[in-house]
């Protein structure tokens, strides 16, 4: 009977996308290495650069346009300028820093910055109640956004 | 600040966002067209007030696109204007158990109503807190009509604060922000400047620091409320100023403060006070 519910439940774990969630590193314990780095992978599981494109993209995920041109998605309308263009940016960072940056941006550039940390729980004031105590992506997610934007080389 | 270096009256079609990856950087600012609705200019960029944060201030109308601004350049265009007419129907109707309008006692609305609009939210001394436009209408239909209060985004309200503001379309905004009103406006510079919501933002993080600049399909401006109630193509009709508060503070997935909440008139109190000197407009048409 035990034996059969392991076994159902790595059934499920696979078809829901065949990762193991359990060695996640949680929002609390990411570790930042001279507040410019984040080395380990969040997940252990390499970053697919083709679903981290979609999840940089998504509106209600990453919604990166809504801020960044991003030439490689020019078939997407309306790339916000708030942010700095992400053409190129494989070349003026670290996977590590991008890493970082995504995380928790406030950590690398300072409280000042209008950028959302995307897996941080350090968040604003009144969170709406369907977000309270979550992060905007998965780690996962993060970690192939991370992929997709080592893609962008000029 | 140095966000108005430089002027364009650039349209942005996507040729135009994918070009910008060329030649960067490229800030959308406000243009320099001129707002007359009925041979009457508007002042939609002034010289910010001594103690402002703003270096210049300038209304939403100035970042909106050719199109939505004639909309609102001539009246006969303007789609708000359906419910100004109603709004002048509503002046004139008898209503509650003292079977009085808003006419029995303020008579023509272009003579009593003019210059109101331009200075609420407005001190109240029997309320002891400022009145918005929409609490003072409540307050005389139930005391003086006898009537049942409206609720704050009903179509009656909006009609009614509609034709109520236009009668002070083109006058300078002049809210006051001493004596009793500071501590509304305090309050409401606090919350302007208070990071909220999972994207962690503030209001100043997009319509002080980031005016000019496209996010997504939207062009920021510094969020003026000038033009309230405004006709908003995206909602196909009026809508108040707490109305778009809750807007903003929905899509940085924060909780919104209720309509008519104490936090969002003092927000309204310190954000009509940023467009000091700016004209009325209402009723503006937005996207």
């Amino acid at each position: 009977m035990m034996l059969r519910n392991v076994a159902l439940s790595a059934v499920l774990a696979f078809s829901l996308g065949g990762k193991a969630q359990a060695e996640n590193i949680a929002p609390t314990d990411v570790k930042f290495v001279d507040d410019t780095q984040v080395t380990a992978s969040l997940t252990g599981v390499a970053g697919d650069p083709k679903a981290g494109r979609e999840w940089y993209a998504g509106r209600k995920l990453g919604n990166c346009l809504a801020c960044h041109v991003t030439s490689d998605l020019a078939e997407e309308p309306f790339h916000g300028e708030v942010g700095p263009e992400m053409d190129g940016v494989a070349g003026r960072y670290e996977e590590q820093q991008l890493r970082a940056i995504l995380i928790n941006s406030k950590k690398i550039f300072g409280d000042q910055t209008i950028m959302p940390g995307f897996y941080s729980l350090d968040v604003g004031a009144r969170p709406a109640e369907k977000f309270a105590g979550k992060t905007i992506l998965t780690a996962q997610q993060v970690e192939d956004i991370v992929a997709y934007l080592l893609t962008l080389k000029e | 600040m140095k966000l108005f270096s430089t002027k364009s009256t650039a349209l942005f079609g996507l040729t135009a966002l994918i070009a910008s990856t060329v030649s960067s950087p490229v800030l959308a600012d406000a243009d320099n067209n001129k707002l007359v609705i009925d041979g009457t200019p508007l002042v939609t960029d002034v010289a910010a007030p001594a103690d402002s944060e703003l270096d210049r201030l300038y209304s939403g109308w100035r970042f909106r696109s050719a199109e939505t601004q004639s909309l609102q350049a001539d009246d006969f265009e303007n789609p708000a204007m359906p419910f100004v007419d109603t709004g002048a129907d509503l002046w004139n109707a008898a209503d509650g158990s003292e079977g009085k309008s808003c006419s029995s006692c303020h008579n023509d609305a272009e003579e009593s109503m003019k210059g109101v609009r331009a200075e609420y939210p407005k001190w109240n001394a029997k309320l002891n807190k400022p009145h918005t436009l929409e609490t003072q209408i409540n307050e005389c239909r139930e005391t003086r009509m006898g009537a049942k209060p409206w609720k704050w985004e009903s179509g009656e309200m909006l009609a009614s604060t509609a034709y109520i503001g236009l009668q002070s379309r083109g006058m300078p905004t002049k809210v006051q922000t001493t004596g009793p009103m500071a501590k509304w406006h305090d309050m409401g510079k606090d919350l302007y400047y208070t990071r909220v919501g999972q994207l962690n933002m503030s209001c100043a993080n997009c319509h002080e620091e980031q005016v000019g600049k496209k996010i997504r399909s939207d062009h920021l401006s510094q969020g003026q409320i000038n033009g309230f109630p405004t006709y908003r193509l995206k909602w196909g009709g009026l809508g108040s100023s707490h109305r778009r508060f809750k807007g903003c503070m929905d899509n940085i997935r924060a909780t919104p403060f209720k309509r008519g909440s104490d936090e969002f008139i003092a927000l309204e109190v310190y954000v009509a006070a940023r467009g000091t000197g700016l004209s009325v407009e209402t009723p503006a048409v937005r996207n």
